[in-house]
């Protein structure tokens, strides 16, 4: 039997013990003896991380390798941690128990940017010194990795090392080197020297900013002669034929995504010009249906879940998506498998399958039309009309499904007071539709329930928005009261429910979307004041964030709601991603002329990612007609 | 048909509880593709139930679940299939057929027997291998409970069966009790006391009762408990005989020629 870390007593105390002893069904033990120890960290409490397919796909790709153990490690929720800085008991990892900062290796997964704080946290419970430079020749090399790590400056300081892009195809070069370094014993620096020249890989201490008065960036210059200027993303070419776990660990305890997660594709075609993923993961790519089809079923046999997910950032667009549901139905059926298809586009075709796979009476519909009007649903680029939305919701109706849910965002660039009424009109609309196609004698529980969602928008890097202002916390507060008022205007205003999303986190969540290299001492401030978990609104402090700013002299305003020039440096400037500024900025002037562009099946942008060599680029167009994504 | 099997848990998965376990032996039904039968319906579920819920921190050599299948292929078998799809401190140690009249696992709980060992440093002050005569000797050991209603009164002595030192070995046996001096071992408490629904006992009430009608406190998390077997009645009212709950099965025949289907492929790499 393992030892474990913590002893009964503290087991027997904190909520949830079976976050912390590892030991599930497929998670993986080796010999202590490997060459190399590689601690892969979610910093957010174990449900969350443990639902995370990224990592369960490196944790399997590092598996593979003979000579490497890879481990799991989370955030420890608020009363463990307690418990460990009283006690000094330094952070573990799951499968071993044996603390990180004996590992050669700690990776950790950034997935949104409110999670910096548990970075730390995790860092600071591991006994590793948080700023990089200060890390001995004994201390693990910290490599981050990730959406967020396309923007990495915030959290430089913390970072050894950042792996840009898909994590499949460097890091098997990153731990030659890694062994080599070590036979020669080269040290630590000279390690990261030569990792900073693999593909990909980033080292921020062989990088200097300059700025200029205003604080903007004059330069962002490598300090050292073969460090590379520019970093350019890793990709995975041939999805098909590549890492994918086929035994994925199976937590004892309910975690957020409590089955199997098949991706069917990266990338999408669509080109929204808010969606940061819609740029990172260009060009798309399809896995071959055949493997997918082999995949489910040896994945569901290995872990005896119930239920299997579809994931991709939208599944209507997966061109051999009739024949995999099909399949899936058949299998499914057979084991009483449950199958959930997020991401579908409303149409005859996903109402069809979305009655058979779910309870229609307890499901309900999604639509996420971004913006309430046309002209700003065409500046942002969602190529979803009304006419599509309504002509949905009625063959939804007519086949009993009541409740219908629509996201929308509030602060988009140009958006005016017509655009947030046009929220309220379309969630009456859906309404109405409901009255005009359903007779009284067949409304079950007598009416239709719609939700209607705002969230704040926040420009991301690489996105074509990543030169427009954010808005203000009043500013998105007094949108969320007008969309608010004008919802209780309506005629069918009974019918519809209206939340939104708290303005204080969005407002930090771009400065650190956005931000540079001198955040990192907010962070570091803001930490040493007792935040983290700062991504679970219980546990927020926005006045500490605030104290934070003024005390590092630095304003949110500058990161926020500056006008940033189309000629710019940004701090993210130095990462290729595959899609070019110059494609950027053209969808950026387009979109303040209301300007559409089709998607990537219709006609090419030339947005760079055929540079790649593959997936979309290089099939055949389409004369497809659009329907919209949801 | 009614299959009960019989499980172990110990080490680190003691810290699992009740309802993850059942979740846990869900998923391993379908791992292991033990032909269950699942109720009818919108959502399905497996057609499963457990004995008696064991808490969170304690160890079991005797666990029981009852399950409907639609084919069985042998107890060797099936357990085997369990085992390797099982995590370790998991272990399926016996799977039995039910005669079709047999009640539920949990219906049919009259009894439990638990070994308790003291944690390092939290054992009584007081000699308690020579004062559990006296306090068995009690005819009514009152103790409070706090209901729905508000706290009360409940007597527990009718509820413990049988309690006694334990020194050599995790089995009682006649012979520990009989021995009282001269013992250098840890000595643990064996006890058996009711586990059915209407005077379900807990052990860790009983040792408080003992402690406290010597004057002492258990102190926290003081109890490493062990639930070593789950009874059930097969004599009268008046004059019980507990037997484990897989007396009641029989053991399954292999079948060797069923159509198995373990052969899908372990090569997980592409």
């Amino acid at each position: 039997m393992r030892k474990l870390a913590l002893n009964d007593d503290i087991l027997m105390t904190v909520e949830k013990p079976a976050r912390y002893i590892g030991g599930e069904v497929n998670s993986v033990m080796k010999s202590k003896d490997v060459a190399i120890r590689f601690a892969m960290c979610f910093p957010d409490v174990y449900e969350i991380g443990m639902s995370h397919l990224g990592i369960q796909i490196l944790y399997d790709m590092f598996n593979s390798m003979e000579d490497v153990w890879c481990e799991r490690v989370y955030s420890p929720w608020l009363d463990l941690d307690a418990i460990m800085r009283q006690e000094k008991i330094p952070l573990f990892a799951l499968e071993s128990q044996d603390p990180i900062k004996d590992f050669d290796f700690l990776g950790i997964t950034i997935q949104y940017e409110m999670c910096y704080t548990n970075i730390l946290q995790v860092l600071d419970l591991a006994q590793i010194p948080l700023l990089a430079w200060e890390r001995g020749e004994d201390m693990p090399i910290v490599i981050g990795g990730g959406p967020c790590t396309y923007n990495p400056e915030p959290i430089a300081d913390f970072f050894d090392m950042f792996y840009i892009g898909e994590g499949e195809t460097q890091y098997e070069a990153l731990i030659a080197l890694y062994k080599q370094c070590k036979i020669e014993n080269a040290g630590r620096k000279e390690f990261l020297r030569r990792a900073a020249k693999l593909p990909g890989i980033y080292v921020p201490q062989f990088y200097e900013v300059t700025y200029n008065e205003d604080g903007t960036i004059a330069a962002f210059t490598p300090t050292e002669e073969g460090i590379p200027a520019t970093i350019q993303k890793e990709i995975v070419m041939d999805v098909s034929n590549t890492y994918y776990p086929m035994k994925p660990v199976v937590p004892y305890i309910k975690v957020t995504q409590d089955r199997v997660v098949m991706e069917i594709q990266r990338g999408c075609i669509r080109g929204c010009r808010f969606c940061q993923a819609g740029q990172l993961y260009r060009p798309v790519r399809e896995r071959d249906v055949e493997v997918l089809k082999k995949y489910a079923l040896e994945m569901l046999k290995n872990t005896g879940h119930e239920e299997i997910s579809l994931s991709s950032l939208s599944s209507s667009d997966y061109s051999q998506l009739p024949e995999l549901i099909d399949f899936l139905i058949e299998e499914c059926s057979k084991k009483h498998i449950n199958i959930s298809l997020p991401s579908l586009r409303i149409d005859a075709f996903s109402l069809d399958v979305m009655s058979k796979v779910q309870d229609v009476r307890k499901s309900s519909l999604t639509f996420a039309p971004e913006a309430g009007s046309q002209r700003l649903r065409d500046v942002i680029n969602k190529g979803l009309t009304e006419e599509v939305i309504l002509k949905g919701s009625e063959l939804a109706f007519k086949g009993g499904w009541t409740r219908v849910k629509l996201y929308f965002m509030l602060g988009l660039p140009t958006e005016t007071e017509e655009d947030i009424k046009g929220i309220a009109e379309l969630s009456n609309k859906i309404a109405a539709t409901f009255f005009d196609t359903v007779p009284k004698e067949e409304r079950k529980n007598g009416k239709v329930q719609i939700v209607t969602s705002t969230s704040f928008f926040i420009p991301k890097p690489f996105t074509p928005f990543q030169w427009a202002r954010q808005c203000t916390k009043e500013e998105f507060l007094d949108k969320a009261y007008q969309t608010k008022k004008a919802i209780t205007e309506q005629l069918n205003q009974k019918s519809i429910k209206y939340n939104w999303h708290e303005a204080d986190a969005s407002v930090l969540e771009g400065v650190l979307a956005r931000g540079d290299r001198r955040l990192s001492k907010v962070l570091l401030k803001v930490y040493e004041k007792g935040c983290f978990y700062d991504a679970w609104s219980e546990y927020f402090h926005n006045d500490r964030w605030l104290e934070a700013f003024e005390e590092c002299g630095l304003t949110i305003d500058f990161y926020n709601t500056r006008e940033r020039s189309l000629d710019e440096i940004f701090p993210w400037d130095f990462i290729d991603c595959g899609v070019t500024k110059e494609f950027l900025k053209r969808e950026w002037l387009k979109a303040l002329k209301e300007e559409t562009s089709p998607n990537c099946k219709k006609q090419c942008q030339g947005c760079g990612a055929s540079r790649f060599g593959g997936g979309i680029c290089f099939e055949p167009r389409e004369e497809a007609t659009d329907e919209g994504t949801n | 048909m009614k299959v009960r099997i019989k499980f172990k848990k110990y080490g680190p998965i003691r810290f699992i509880g009740h309802l993850d376990v059942m979740r846990f032996f869900q998923k391993a039904m379908r791992r292991a593709e033990i032909d269950i039968a699942y109720t009818t319906g919108f959502s399905p579920h497996q057609i499963m139930s457990f004995a008696a819920p064991l808490g969170v921190g304690l160890e079991s050599n005797g666990e029981y679940m009852d399950i409907e299948c639609h084919s069985v292929t042998g107890s060797q078998d099936m357990m085997n299939r369990l085992n390797r799809v099982s995590a370790p401190g998991i272990e399926v140690i016996s799977v039995k057929a039910l005669p079709e009249h047999a009640g539920n696992a949990m219906a049919s709980v009259a009894a439990a027997g638990y070994t308790i060992r003291f944690r390092e440093g939290r054992a009584p002050e007081f000699d308690y291998i020579t004062k559990l005569p006296e306090f068995l000797a009690k005819e009514h050991i009152m103790v409070t409970k706090e209901t729905k209603t508000g706290v009360k009164e409940v007597d527990i002595r009718p509820g413990i069966y049988e309690m006694y030192i334990l020194f050599q070995s995790n089995k009682p046996t006649a012979q520990d009790c009989a021995v009282t001096s001269g013992c250098t071992a840890t000595p643990s408490i064996y006890m058996l006391v009711d586990a059915s629904s209407a005077g379900n006992l807990k052990p860790g009430k009983v040792i408080e009762a003992f402690l406290a009608a010597n004057g002492e406190e258990l102190k926290e998390n003081a109890l490493l408990i062990t639930r070593e077997d789950v009874y059930t009645n097969v004599g009268t009212e008046q004059s019980p005989k507990l037997v484990p709950l897989d007396e009641i099965g029989s053991d399954i025949p292999e079948t060797p020629d069923f159509p198995s289907q373990m052969s899908v492929s372990d090569a997980s790499k592409v």
